[in-house]
């Protein structure tokens, strides 16, 4: 099996070329010296540095906020597509939906940035709304590139999911609200929430569309480190660097436990209930 | 009856049409509104482009005007830009390909229990930030940066190499930023792939070589066109990478864009590259499209 020890070499390869930079960054990022490339001892002064810097750390608190709301709102017109798509087998429309759905995956950022600046300042120049761009065009932005993740990731679990235990509620008299949140929520939830933390990260991620419908006075985080690194190589960025890096690992790593811990039960329970019967 | 259906109906509509409207506003009315301003002029007004319908003495005009796109055929760079951008994309493609084919057959081949810890491990960077992630280029690419001082320090060379802001350093940054996005598609498809069939064939006396040429590779086509669409088309319009670790050496029709429309305040001529752009790109999401709708089909059988 040489074939099988190729591709074993390239994955270890191909992993270190993935964290290696990102493993030098967080080590630079206890440097002492204010020259980045520089080493002069371990130090944690710029971590404290960070911290007070008020405009960075504004930045943040607006970047949490939008990614919290566009998140939400993604993952709910994710859920409402995810079934329109999965569930209806036909309506008037579809294939057009569908391309709408999968477009803003791979359409690039200047593209979708340009035009949906140019919207809204068409919809000023009629209607007065929106009055300023600002948080709420980035929201209108982020939740509609959101809302197409939100959509892979949540359809192709009810794709999975049998439909029949849906029909036979639904046979029996109940409410197809009530079925969606008494069956069809609990079973989709694993994916519902990875799709959340999927938009939230994406929002948190977009530099290029922000500019673009952003207006003056809200300016995300993301926008602020552009501007700081066309300037040059900065620790504090290396400190920012370092603990987006920290924060996304946790978060992967206990939400991928936790929902191994619960598949095991799961699996658990299931052959439980085997050896009863 | 007719009482359910009535309801059912109203339920349905409310779950297509929701997203629906959404959609049609924000993404696609988008797009008709580029097209519309890139057949207009820029002009010293707020917004700073001219109206396309002009009502004077009981005289209705519409202007299409095409001047953005002529001034687009005047100047080499942007045809230069359009050219670059695609020869870019194409061969960081490849070569995302060629490293992801083997990293995702590594994942898919792997003790079941193993595979979801690999691809985490795969996709993690993704989630963290891109920006800063190019960044981490920077330090490493620089003159004075780690890679130079490593290899001056042990000898190798006297003078630091130009790295950052070269041509190397783009196709550096767009294969480590996109490698994650091929390896996805590919390892969902090769993981599903008949292990009987290669047994049958080994069996049959067919070696490891022929094996993976005649069953495996054309199998994993789905997922090759996939993986390769997921990479190309955004790459197409990268801004961030050529700004970042480019500089001036590479011209890509993303950063022309920005610049058109960030510096030069030119509305129009940035429409006309984005519409310019976007027919170019229409055929590959299309076949994106395509390829995504057969894999789910696959999915579904």
């Amino acid at each position: 099996m040489r074939n099988f020890s190729f591709s074993r070499f390239m994955f270890w390869a191909g992993l270190t070329f993935l964290y290696l930079p990102m493993f030098i960054l967080v080590i630079y990022s206890f440097n002492e010296s204010r020259l980045v490339t520089v080493w002069a001892g371990w130090s944690t002064k710029w971590y404290g540095e960070l911290f007070q810097d008020t405009q960075i750390m504004s930045a943040v608190k607006r970047s949490l906020e939008v990614a919290f709301l566009s998140a939400t709102s993604a993952v709910f017109f994710g859920m409402l597509s995810s079934w329109a798509m999965v569930r209806i087998a036909k309506f008037r429309g579809k294939t057009l939906f569908g391309g709408m759905i999968t477009a803003p995956l791979v359409m690039p950022d200047v593209i979708i940035g340009l035009s949906l600046l140019l919207l809204f300042v068409a919809f000023t120049q009629l209607t007065g709304w929106p009055r300023e761009r600002g948080m709420l065009t980035i929201w209108i932005a982020h939740t509609t590139f959101g809302m197409a993740y939100a959509t892979v990731v949540i359809s192709s679990r009810l794709r999975e999911m049998d439909a029949s235990i849906e029909e036979a509620a639904m046979d029996l008299g109940a409410p197809p609200l009530k079925v969606f949140f008494a069956i069809t929520l609990p079973l989709i939830a694993p994916a519902v929430v990875s799709a959340w933390l999927l938009a939230f990260t994406l929002s948190l991620d977009d530099v290029v569309i922000a500019s673009f419908v952003t207006g003056p006075g809200a300016t995300t985080l993301p926008i602020e480190v552009l501007s700081s690194v066309r300037r040059g190589v900065s620790p504090k960025i290396n400190v920012l660097a370092s603990l987006i890096i920290f924060a996304v690992s946790m978060v992967t790593f206990t939400v991928w436990y936790v929902s191994r811990r619960l598949e095991k039960n799961r699996q658990k329970a299931m052959a439980d209930d085997f050896l009863i019967e | 009856m007719k009482l359910s259906r009535l309801r059912r109906w109203s339920g349905e509509t409310l779950v297509v049409g929701i997203p629906m409207v959404w959609l049609l506003v924000f993404f696609l009315m988008p797009f008709i509104i580029v097209a519309k301003i890139s057949l207009a002029q820029s002009a010293v007004s707020i917004p700073p482009y001219t109206a396309m319908f002009e009502w004077a003495d009981s005289r209705l005009a519409v202007i299409f005007d095409l001047s953005s796109y002529v001034w687009l055929t005047e100047d080499t760079l942007y045809f230069d830009a359009y050219v670059n951008s695609i020869k870019i994309a194409f061969f960081s493609t490849l070569i995302c390909l060629m490293i992801g084919y083997p990293m995702a057959y590594a994942i898919a081949r792997a003790p079941a229990a193993n595979q979801p810890l690999w691809l985490l491990l795969v996709l993690l960077p993704s989630w963290t930030s891109f920006l800063i992630r190019i960044y981490a280029w920077i330090g490493l690419l620089k003159n004075n940066g780690l890679i130079n001082n490593f290899l001056m320090w042990i000898g190798i060379i006297d003078d630091p190499i130009q790295m950052l802001h070269t041509p190397f350093a783009v196709y550096l940054g767009i294969v480590y930023a996109y490698l994650p996005f091929m390896i996805l598609p590919l390892y969902a498809n090769l993981v599903k792939h008949d292990q009987s069939l290669l047994e049958a064939a080994s069996d049959l006396g067919a070696k490891a070589f022929t094996i993976f040429t005649r069953i495996t590779l054309p199998l994993s086509k789905n997922g090759m066109v996939a993986g390769s669409m997921l990479v190309f088309i955004p790459v197409v319009g990268e801004y961030v990478i050529p700004e970042l670790l480019g500089g001036n050496s590479t011209v890509m029709i993303g950063k022309v864009l920005w610049q058109e429309f960030f510096n030069n305040r030119d509305w129009s001529v940035a429409a006309a590259l984005a519409a310019i752009m976007v027919a170019i790109l229409i055929i590959p999401i299309m076949l994106f499209h395509r390829y995504e709708q057969k894999t789910l089909e696959e999915e579904a059988q």
